[in-house]
């Protein structure tokens, strides 16, 4: 096989309008910076240091009709949640399970398309194990809000620049971030950087399309 | 709704054994896929019992005849049987070859009484040579039980209005027909409907899924889908006039599959199945033929074109269509007289959550009762101001009801984009001008000066980027003690934006645009 077969083979296999029944369906925007068009089922993905890049990736896979649980994330901004496209009426929330949250993430991962998850402190290693074991078995994703040693893939913001608000006039309008896109295997081995827009003027999630702002304008921000 | 069953003991023995002629008091047993579907008294007698494997039977009683299931000649042989019932009351529904139900009230009006309607009923079919016999009771499955447990020379058995749940709670929970589910009941030392259906139905449905609340509501004697209940939207119905007449079965069967797809197809577009059809055929020459087929759980494509193959297998046999007299087929009619909602067994209980859903709130459940009932919640929109106030969060089955209308003005709140994190005790923060003098907030809802940096948890002082606002709120303004005079500002800082309140001369972080 030439190398050109292996890399049309490879593309077609790329290509976000093919069907992937292994994979959550993501929000539009999201394809262009991720290396699957969907999010793998039994994978886990880490978000760091944005919530709203969380409820992106968990907008897709609700809007198409899966159910979502967020596990411990009394915090999060369900009105920006419904805003990014997540359906409410197929959303639990388990604001504090307290010490219980390992039995209530498994019972959650047995039935959930997704769970996302904020972790108190870091998860010891036996427990991540067995917890993604049961993951691949049930072909759902595990969300974490902030980091998972071992995820399959890890989203990290690098700066962000917001428009629309101005020294004591106009009101927050959109934003456009720098996202790190690393993982373990696959086109993401090597760490990638991109520009998305989280969220458009118009509310909705692109990649930015237009020559990327350059780095220095935005607002670095420390990975939390 | 008084339900009258009437019920053939062993059909399919009784049928096969017709078909190849030899009397059903010999040992048979009729199988399928290598077990025991039904057996005949004789066999039954050498200790044969249903779901036996057939090497074991024969064991049991070696010159045993075995049968293979057929189901269109059960439903060939049973035709007319019904059209015998035919001749008593107009609309016979056939749950299955071998059992029919009709609302009891008319009959039991024109024969006096619910016991001689069913006595009458029962005799008439036992006329044709069949052993028959009939239950009245409220629903369709205690009606059938009523039926089944008559015992010694009697035709009929009588169940009292109300009375359904006390006379099912003596019977063994083999009677429910779900392998499964009889199986763990079992397990879990659960062996009379009575026991069952004592159980609460919020850990029924949270245990064994929509099937087994559905099990559960009939040991409780609840009929969701009384007989003869019609609720289907007749221009749902899929007809075909035929030319030239059809006489043969294997067209008029391809056709039906083809009108049975075209069913299935529309009422799926709908989230609907038919769990009640009404097949209907004219012919040439003779009267228009109408039968009603019922199934316990919705149809598919398939289940419907073989219910239509059957009966029509049944008229052909009889003679009703495809001979000289009657002539040919013109038209068939396929109408969903009952429509359930698709893929669950029970419409009210669930609202179409589908399977993902079904296993979602299952789950749901079983967290409440690891966490306690309040510990899952759902968001439901709400009118307010702030981000949190335009959330109401209600526990996991509770009504999702919004507690302020949220399609009501609420002058002076922000839009989209919302803060991706909004804090469950807001933050004291101080706000300095670059005088290093606090900012405040003036009655005309203006700041005193521009804000250049922001403290807040204990950190230093972080430079304002860019800020806006402010965004006054007057919340219960009309009640002068709970009255809050408020104002929100958006702030730019390095560290991310910032949802900042102001009240009373004391700022707050209330949220993070993170």
């Amino acid at each position: 096989m030439s190398a050109a077969t292996l890399r049309n083979l490879v593309t077609s296999a790329n290509d976000p309008a093919q069907v992937d029944t292994a994979a959550l369906p993501l929000l539009q925007g999201l394809t262009g910076l991720l290396p699957e068009s969907g999010l793998r089922r039994g994978s886990t993905v880490a978000v760091e240091g944005t919530t709203s890049l969380a409820l992106a990736l968990l907008a897709g896979p609700s809007q198409a009709g899966s159910w979502c649980a967020v596990v411990g994330a009394p915090e999060l901004g369900l009105l920006a949640a419904a805003e990014y496209g997540i359906a409410l009426d197929r959303l639990a929330l388990i604001p504090r399970p307290g010490q219980a949250w390992a039995s209530v993430v498994a019972a959650l991962i047995d039935a959930f398309d997704v769970v996302a998850i904020r972790p108190t402190g870091p998860v010891p290693p036996g427990l991540a194990s067995r917890l993604t074991a049961r993951l691949r078995k049930h072909g759902g994703v595990l969300l974490c809000l902030g980091q998972w040693e071992g995820a399959d893939l890890r989203l990290t913001t690098v700066g962000e620049r917001w428009d629309g608000l101005g020294d004591g006039h106009g009101r927050l309008r959109a934003r456009r971030v720098r996202v790190r896109v690393s993982g373990r295997h696959g086109a993401v081995a090597v760490p990638r950087e991109g520009q998305l827009w989280l969220p458009a003027p118009d509310g909705s999630v692109a990649v930015v399309t237009e020559p990327p702002t350059p780095l220095r304008q935005f607002q670095l921000l420390e990975a939390v | 709704m008084r339900t009258l069953t009437v019920w053939c003991p062993d059909w399919p023995v009784v049928a096969a054994a017709a078909a190849v002629a030899i009397s059903p008091g010999e040992p048979i047993v009729v199988v399928e896929s290598g077990l025991v579907l039904a057996c005949s008294g004789a066999a039954r007698g050498h200790g044969i019992r249903r779901g036996m494997k057939v090497r074991e039977a024969q064991t049991r009683c070696p010159h045993l005849t075995v049968l293979r299931h057929d189901p269109v000649i059960e439903a060939r042989t049973f035709e007319p049987v019904v059209t015998a019932l035919e001749e008593l009351t107009p609309r016979v529904a056939i749950l299955r070859p071998g059992l029919c139900a009709v609302r009891a009230r008319g009959p039991a009006r024109y024969f006096g009484s619910e016991l001689a309607a069913a006595e009458r009923f029962a005799a008439h079919a036992t006329a044709l040579g069949i052993d028959c016999r009939a239950g009245v009771a409220d629903g369709v499955f205690a009606a059938t039980l009523a039926a089944r447990t008559i015992a010694g020379g009697e035709l009929a058995l009588v169940v009292p209005t109300d009375g359904d749940a006390e006379f099912l709670a003596p019977m063994r929970i083999d009677v429910l027909d779900r392998p499964e589910l009889i199986d763990l009941l079992r397990r879990l030392g659960i062996r009379t409907l009575g026991a069952f259906a004592a159980l609460p139905p919020r850990e029924v449905l949270a245990r064994f899924g929509s099937a087994g609340a559905a099990a559960h509501g009939l040991a409780r004697g609840i009929d969701e889908r009384p007989i003869g209940s019609h609720r289907a939207a007749p221009d749902l119905a899929v007809q075909r006039e035929v030319n030239p007449p059809i006489d043969r079965i294997d067209t008029a069967a391809f056709l039906a599959a083809a009108m049975a797809d075209e069913l299935a197809a529309a009422l799926g577009v709908r989230g609907l199945a038919c769990a009640c059809l009404d097949i209907e055929v004219s012919t040439e020459h003779g009267p228009q033929l109408h039968r009603q087929w019922r199934h316990d759980g919705p149809m598919s494509a398939d289940d419907i074109a073989d219910r239509v193959r059957w009966q029509l297998e049944g008229w052909a046999s009889t003679r009703a269509f495809g001979d000289i007299s009657a002539g040919g087929i013109i038209q068939l009619r396929l109408e969903p007289a009952e429509t359930v909602a698709a893929g669950i067994y029970q419409e009210g209980l669930w609202g179409g959550l589908g399977e993902l859903g079904e296993r979602a709130v299952r789950a749901i459940t079983r967290v409440q009762s690891l966490l306690g009932q309040k510990a899952v919640v759902a968001a439901v929109p709400n009118g307010g101001y702030g981000p949190a106030d335009r959330i109401h969060l209600v526990p996991w089955g509770d009504e999702r009801a919004a507690v302020r209308e949220s399609s009501a003005p609420w002058p002076g709140h922000l839009p989209a984009p919302s803060p991706a994190t909004v804090l469950t005790e807001r933050e004291s923060a101080a706000v300095t001008d670059a005088d290093g003098h606090p900012v405040g907030v003036t009655s005309r809802a203006a700041v005193t000066a521009a804000p250049t940096t922001v403290s807040y948890g204990g950190g230093p002082a972080a430079p304002v980027v860019g800020w806006a606002g402010p965004w006054p709120v007057e919340e219960r303004w009309w009640d002068p003690r709970s009255a809050r005079r408020i104002a929100r500002v958006q702030v730019i800082t390095e560290s991310g934006a910032l949802l900042l309140l102001v009240e009373n001369g004391q700022w707050w972080v209330e949220a993070r645009y993170d």
